[in-house]
């Protein structure tokens, strides 16, 4: 049942990435967008009921996860037809993530974690939801560094093939990255009180995590605007990349 | 019942002859009126008379009259699918200066609202109001700037995103200064200062928009004070240098330079936080944008080719309607006589046979029905009312 869900969701998720390089499609691929995540949440609802714990522990099971999180973000923040190359941005990669993760086995129903529920729920769940607000953050970033450069070079087709505005999309950058950076506070803090009672050592990715923290804290205090903000989104997400992937076999 | 079209416009007669027959609303809706089952569609840019059974002779005498002179060799006259089709192509912007321009659909709504139409005009004009809805959600073709000006408040929009509350000084009050601030205006923004050579222009302009009329020394000192600079001096040099520009680290500032020789020094673009657009950059974003219309009017015009087929499908099947009409009449006498035939039966058992017999009435006819309008939509739907008329024994009048 869970494995055959993955497959409407990865059409959604797969049409949306296509559709919205046509202005034309857009409205096609903000339902792929939403029957997809509605397909996803069905497949996060029937590993959640199979089986009889947490079923995201492995790192294949938290990227689907966190794939997610990040559409959730989309949906919530920026999917709107006028926004469509946001939609451009992040839907193809949210559909590749999602095939890796279930190359990874993270579609599949998973197996009782060794973590209790609760702290399971609240460390995984609030980092998870952090990483997919700083993904669509760098999203968002990357729009502004390329509308920036289009202003600059004066391109004759800005007005055709048109992005959100600067302004915009700075807002959008400083507030996605405001709302999540009290969630990966959370999930860091749930973290440390389990590293504190099992008497564990902070690991790779976990110092990144925290790298990442203080990259984010500096980016809400010195109250970046402009490309300096976008800079440092992207800085921000690099990390994220880190510990998602490059690190993710040293805790899991 | 046929339709028709008389009438001239931009693309077949000069300015001096449209302004001649251009009228307004109320006397084109008089005129309609005067003419029958009638629309009277009158904008800058054409004067057309849409009639129902009509063959358009009246009208273009009454254009004629207008124009003091005979029209037979600029206007147009069409019927039928023809007219309908060019006002789906009107309707949609297609038949317009700039392809895609929104104006034309509320000026013919405008002109169908005044009328007082009959059945054809009334289907054709709704047909050609809904296309034209149809056309600017589907496609992209009035999305897009067509003027310098227009195109100057558009990026403008694609820099602060909400032009509300935001601030611009306007140096120059010449023609073009003046519509470029008009499109800011109307996008939300304030005109907050307006600068000029002479301030007596200057504070005309102002009492227009609102704002504050400055000399043009004073221009670099309010710099720092707004969000979008808006240039188009006669000035022979640079009236604002890259030094004059304060700091725009946190809030980027907009410079939109219409003037030559420039007003602006082109350094301004280099400053962190500066976009700076002459007149060439606006021109270049108005032809890019132009050319995108073209693309999107191939579109619009697929949606308009399958509006004109739909207008010719509901018209052929008026040629059977009458017959349709005439053979349910005929079924329902001879259901009404039999029941009738059955006064005695208790009325709980009578109205049992009265539904049981509409049903089988409707589902025998059903399939005619269809297939009548069916052979109307190919051309043949004469033959088959005829056959119907005759294998009926039907009075139709036709």
């Amino acid at each position: 049942m869970a494995e055959a869900l993955f497959w409407p969701a990865i059409l959604g998720y797969g049409e949306a990435a296509i559709a919205y390089s046509s202005a034309r499609y857009t409205r096609l691929a903000t339902w792929g967008v939403r029957l997809g995540w509605i397909a996803q949440t069905a497949l996060l609802a029937v590993q959640a009921a199979r089986v009889d714990g947490f079923p995201w522990s492995t790192w294949a099971g938290s990227l689907n996860l966190f794939v997610w999180f990040v559409v959730g973000a989309y949906l919530i923040w920026g999917c709107q037809p006028r926004y469509r190359l946001v939609g451009l941005t992040v839907m193809p990669l949210a559909a590749l993530l999602f095939v890796v993760s279930r190359v990874g086995g993270g579609t599949a129903a998973g197996e009782r974690s060794h973590y209790g529920n609760l702290f399971l729920t609240v460390h995984v769940g609030c980092v998870l939801a952090a990483f997919a607000g700083f993904t669509l953050a760098a999203a968002l970033a990357v729009l502004y560094l390329a509308e920036e450069r289009r202003l600059q070079r004066h391109a004759p087709d800005i007005l055709r093939l048109k992005l959100p505005s600067l302004v915009v999309l700075e807002k959008l950058t400083i507030r996605t990255i405001a709302v999540s950076l009290p969630f990966l506070t959370v999930g860091l803090a749930a973290g440390f009180v389990r590293l504190r009672e099992q008497g564990d050592s902070i690991d790779a990715l976990m110092a990144a995590t925290i790298v990442t923290w203080f990259v984010y804290a500096g980016f809400l205090a010195v109250r970046a605007t402009g490309r300096r903000a976008a800079h440092l989104a992207l800085i921000g997400f690099a990390l994220v990349i880190l510990a998602r992937i490059a690190l993710a076999g040293s805790h899991f | 019942m046929s339709l028709s079209l008389v009438g001239i416009s931009h693309h077949v007669a000069p300015v001096e002859l449209r302004e001649r027959v251009a009228l307004p609303l109320e006397r084109a809706a008089l005129l309609a009126r005067a003419l029958g089952d009638a629309v009277c569609l009158s904008t800058c840019n054409r004067t057309e008379v849409y009639l129902a059974d009509d063959d358009g002779s009246r009208a273009l005498s009454s254009l004629e009259e207008l124009a003091g002179e005979p029209l037979r060799s600029v206007a147009y006259r069409m019927h039928d699918d023809a007219a309908a089709l060019h006002l789906f192509r009107v309707s949609a912007g297609l038949d317009s200066l700039i392809p895609g321009e929104s104006e034309i659909l509320g000026q013919v709504r405008a002109a169908f609202d005044a009328a007082a139409p009959g059945p054809l005009l009334d289907r054709v004009f709704r047909q050609a109001l809904q296309l034209g809805k149809r056309v600017r959600s589907e496609t992209a073709i009035g999305e897009s700037p067509a003027s310098v000006p227009a195109a100057a408040a558009a990026l403008a929009a694609q820099v602060f995103g909400d032009l509300r509350g935001r601030k611009v000084l306007l140096v120059g009050a010449g023609r073009i200064g003046e519509l470029a601030a008009g499109n800011l205006s109307a996008r939300g923004a304030a005109i907050t200062y307006i600068a000029n050579r002479t301030v007596e222009a200057a504070a005309e302009l102002a009492g227009r928009f609102g704002g504050a009329a400055l000399a043009l020394d004073e221009v670099a000192g309010r710099l720092s004070e707004v969000d979008v600079v808006l240039t188009s001096t006669a000035a022979p040099g640079l009236l604002i240098e890259a030094k004059d520009v304060p700091s725009r680290r946190r809030h980027p500032l907009f410079f939109i330079d219409i003037a030559v020789p420039r007003d602006v020094d082109p350094a301004v673009h280099e400053l962190s936080g500066c976009f700076l657009y002459d007149i060439d950059d606006l021109e270049a974003v108005v032809s890019e944008t132009l050319a995108g219309r073209r693309v999107e009017a191939e579109l619009a015009e697929r949606l308009v080719v399958e509006e004109a087929e739909r207008f010719r499908e509901w018209r052929a099947s008026l040629d059977v309607v009458p017959a349709i009409t005439s053979l349910r009449a005929h079924a329902e006498t001879i259901r009404a006589g039999e029941l009738a035939k059955l006064s005695s039966l208790p009325d709980a058992e009578r109205q049992r046979i009265e539904a049981v017999t509409a049903q089988i009435l409707n589902k025998l006819l059903h399939e005619p029905t269809v297939r009548m309008k069916e052979a109307a939509a190919e051309g043949g739907g004469s033959s088959y009312a005829e056959a119907i008329r005759r294998l009926f024994g039907l009075e139709d009048g036709r």
